[in-house]
């Protein structure tokens, strides 16, 4: 253990779904149940069925290792982490935990509205674990950090969402745990405050502390975490360097995701004769997939029917990133010779594909919309935010050095160095 | 920028997480570890109490003297119900300051699991705490509405013995019953939310079994011993005899069953509590 900061032994923890329905009973129901069939309400106290949220987890973790713990919603992430902060109870198994766990999913927690941020500060500390003097001794520090200045008494429900956000992110910032918890997908906030709580997280792990990073952003997790654990239906499938396990989730695409079906009841009657069917992001096997490798080729596909033949359609794509930033417009007909071919498209089943080469973008998240129309006359359907879709810089031109590019591209640009 | 304090390098615990089946053991040094929580909570439950309403602190003062002055008109005056030779306003007043912190801790304490479920469900710490502070809070509201009755004994003359010292005793007497029956109560709550209900009139029958508007002396002698199963019967007494002098109706013998009978529930609504917290970060 001299060397562990974290040991899981075989743990297991199972829900009861009688009490995911129906999370508590009333007194009366369970009178009203005992008397009907005193047998049954003794040898099953609570609810019949039961599943297993995780099962046979074991792994260690030593001490100032960051390890990213990856799956899908509903693969045990949320629960492993419950378990590990003392939250919720294994139902089988032990672990051993070495020094104070903070975590970065309980931002805020205790936060009261009629206090002031000093007196939450205080409060919030308290409820983290720290003692009142170490809160005293870090009060301005968090106070900077917070950059909330001379509202620091000012009850909180005054802040705005951003200041609240800001106040106990620091609180919690600032506890110092040996063992850090930072789970990606529970961090609501803007990307300012993401961007803070990985930042906090590479000050952590720079002093020789202990992180478990979870994250749906396979970028973040390759490049933040050194070895990963990938949780599928409450097991673990398979434990190795940030690498090869990234690699492996995204080859088997635990995530479905990676498509948009268009119900009618989302297309509005102007649409007509456009109608769009679904929209694709593809890999270089033409499988659906919402990851790809900044190195690999993709198809983005769109498949519509025209009820009546268009005269002049365009069909196409917006490239963004999540921050809103255009990357690219593109259309099926932007080529001239592609325009005439198809000036006029008959009524039909239809799939516009286009290809986006490899070595262009650079890792992050995208968002693709469709635009379907004729242009100076009509615009038949729009939407802006049709697919997501991740791409892992994995084998990137300079992955070698473990920093965030900064750009939208990540093109592969030929170099020359010459002496002379 | 970044302060890098010399930190004192400590060998850091090592916690052990596993599943604890049937009675779990009490683990009281893992509540010292959090005393400073405890702190934190009550004088937020105070804080927030006395910021959210208008007349403040007041409140603490006017509930017993309502209290007090409702009970003096109808069961004084109306019915005249005998009081041990005392007047009658500050032989419920000295009754209901006492029964008030008792009604109060324990409807704020038995609620208090399920009001604080943000925090159950994220963050370890000793659960015992919630419940806990909220009796420590309604402590605050006691020592507030005391010094009223303070001003009243110095109007009626009356002049404390020495019995007062033991006052102190039937404070924790009272205390130790509010927090044994909230614990029951809070870890019962969070199971069977009806219990909501019945909790109201649970207390409202408790108020009529404890010798708040009347002298247990009218107690039948032959009840007497089973009247004093009542915790509260032996803090309510304690009180009269300890501040006003009044003769007492239930004897020493029957105060240390009273105080038994409070530290059973206490002790059995710590275990109950603990054996139910490993789940209620899953039932919340």
């Amino acid at each position: 253990m001299s060397n562990l900061a974290i040991k899981v032994n075989d743990i297991g923890k199972k829900y009861n779904i009688f009490s995911e329905v129906n999370r508590y009973q009333t007194l009366r129901e369970k009178i009203v149940d005992t008397i009907r069939s005193p047998l049954k309400s003794l040898l099953h106290p609570t609810g019949s069925e039961s599943f297993w949220a995780l099962r046979n987890i074991s792994f260690e973790v030593e001490r100032g290792l960051v390890m990213g713990v990856i799956g899908k919603n509903g693969a045990g992430k949320s629960t492993l982490l419950k378990i590990l902060s003392r939250v919720v109870e294994p139902t089988e198994g032990s672990v051993e935990i070495r020094g104070r766990v903070g975590s970065l999913l309980e931002v805020g927690t205790g936060f009261h509205p009629e206090l002031t941020g000093r007196e939450n500060v205080y409060l919030n500390g308290a409820i983290l674990g720290m003692r009142r003097a170490e809160i005293d001794k870090k009060f301005d520090e968090i106070v900077a950090f917070s950059e909330i200045g001379q509202f620091i008494d000012t009850p909180v429900k005054r802040y705005s969402s951003g200041m609240y956000m800001r106040l106990a992110f620091a609180v919690s910032a600032h506890l110092e745990p040996e063992i850090l918890i930072v789970d990606e997908v529970l961090a609501v906030g803007d990307a300012e405050f993401q961007k803070k709580c990985l930042g906090k997280m590479s000050d952590v792990a720079g002093e020789g502390r202990t992180v478990l990073f979870v994250s749906h952003n396979m970028s973040a997790v390759t490049r933040l975490t050194k070895e990963c654990i990938i949780l599928e239906h409450g097991k673990m499938t398979m434990r190795g360097p940030s690498h090869e396990a990234v690699d492996y989730y995204l080859s088997h695409d635990y995530e479905k995701g990676g498509e948009r079906r268009w119900q009618a009841e989302e297309i509005p009657a102007d649409a007509e004769p456009f109608k769009p069917v679904a929209m694709r992001v593809l890999n270089s096997k033409g499988q659906v997939v919402d990851s790809i490798r900044s190195v690999d080729p993709m198809t983005i596909e769109i498949e519509y029917t025209l009820q009546r033949p268009i005269i002049g359609l365009r069909v196409g794509i917006y490239l963004m990133t999540m921050h809103g930033e255009f990357v690219f417009t593109s259309f099926d007909t932007d080529d001239p010779d592609k325009f005439n071919q198809h000036a006029e498209r008959k009524g039909g089943n239809y799939i516009s594909r286009c290809a986006v080469p490899a070595d262009m973008l650079n890792e992050g998240r995208f968002v693709i919309g469709v635009n379907a129309s004729v242009f100076r006359v009509k615009r038949y359907f729009q939407d802006a935010n049709a697919v997501v879709f991740n791409v892992n810089p994995t084998g990137a031109p300079g992955m070698h050095w473990p920093e965030a590019r900064q750009g939208v591209t990540r093109p592969r640009l030929g170099w020359e160095i010459v002496e002379r | 920028m970044k302060t890098k304090s010399i930190e004192t390098i400590k060998k850091p615990e090592t916690v052990l997480i596993k599943p604890v089946k049937g009675w779990v053991p009490l683990n009281l040094k893992d509540l010292w570890v959090y005393r400073e929580l405890i702190f934190f909570l009550t004088w937020r439950d105070l804080k927030v109490r006395y910021k959210q309403s208008v007349l403040g602190v007041l409140w603490a003062i006017l509930k017993p003297v309502m209290t007090m002055v409702v009970f003096t008109i109808f069961f004084g005056n109306f019915a005249k119900i005998p009081s041990d030779g005392v007047p009658y306003p500050i032989f419920s007043y000295t009754a209901a300051l006492p029964w008030e912190f008792f009604a109060a801790a324990l409807s704020v304490s038995a609620r208090s699991m399920l009001a604080s479920g943000g925090m159950v469900s994220k963050i370890y710490f000793p659960r015992i705490i919630v419940p806990l502070s909220s009796v420590m809070a309604n402590l605050v509201d006691f020592l507030i509405a005391f010094v009223i009755l303070i001003g009243m004994m110095i109007f009626y003359q009356i002049t404390p013995t020495i019995n007062m010292l033991w006052l102190p005793a039937f404070l924790l007497l009272a205390m130790v019953t509010a927090l044994g029956v909230g614990l029951w109560f809070s870890a019962l709550l969070v199971m069977y939310r009806d219990i909501n209900y019945l909790l109201p009139f649970i207390t409202q029958l408790w108020m009529f079994i404890s010798p708040v508007v009347y002298p247990s002396s009218m107690v039948p002698e032959k009840w007497r011993f089973l009247y004093s199963l009542n915790p509260m019967a032996g803090v309510i007494e304690g009180f009269r005899w300890a501040l006003l002098g009044t003769q007492q109706s239930i004897s020493g013998g029957m105060i240390a069953i009273s105080s038994g009978i409070a530290l059973f529930i206490l002790i059995s609504g710590l275990f109950f509590f603990r054996r139910m917290e490993r789940i209620f970060a899953d039932m919340i």
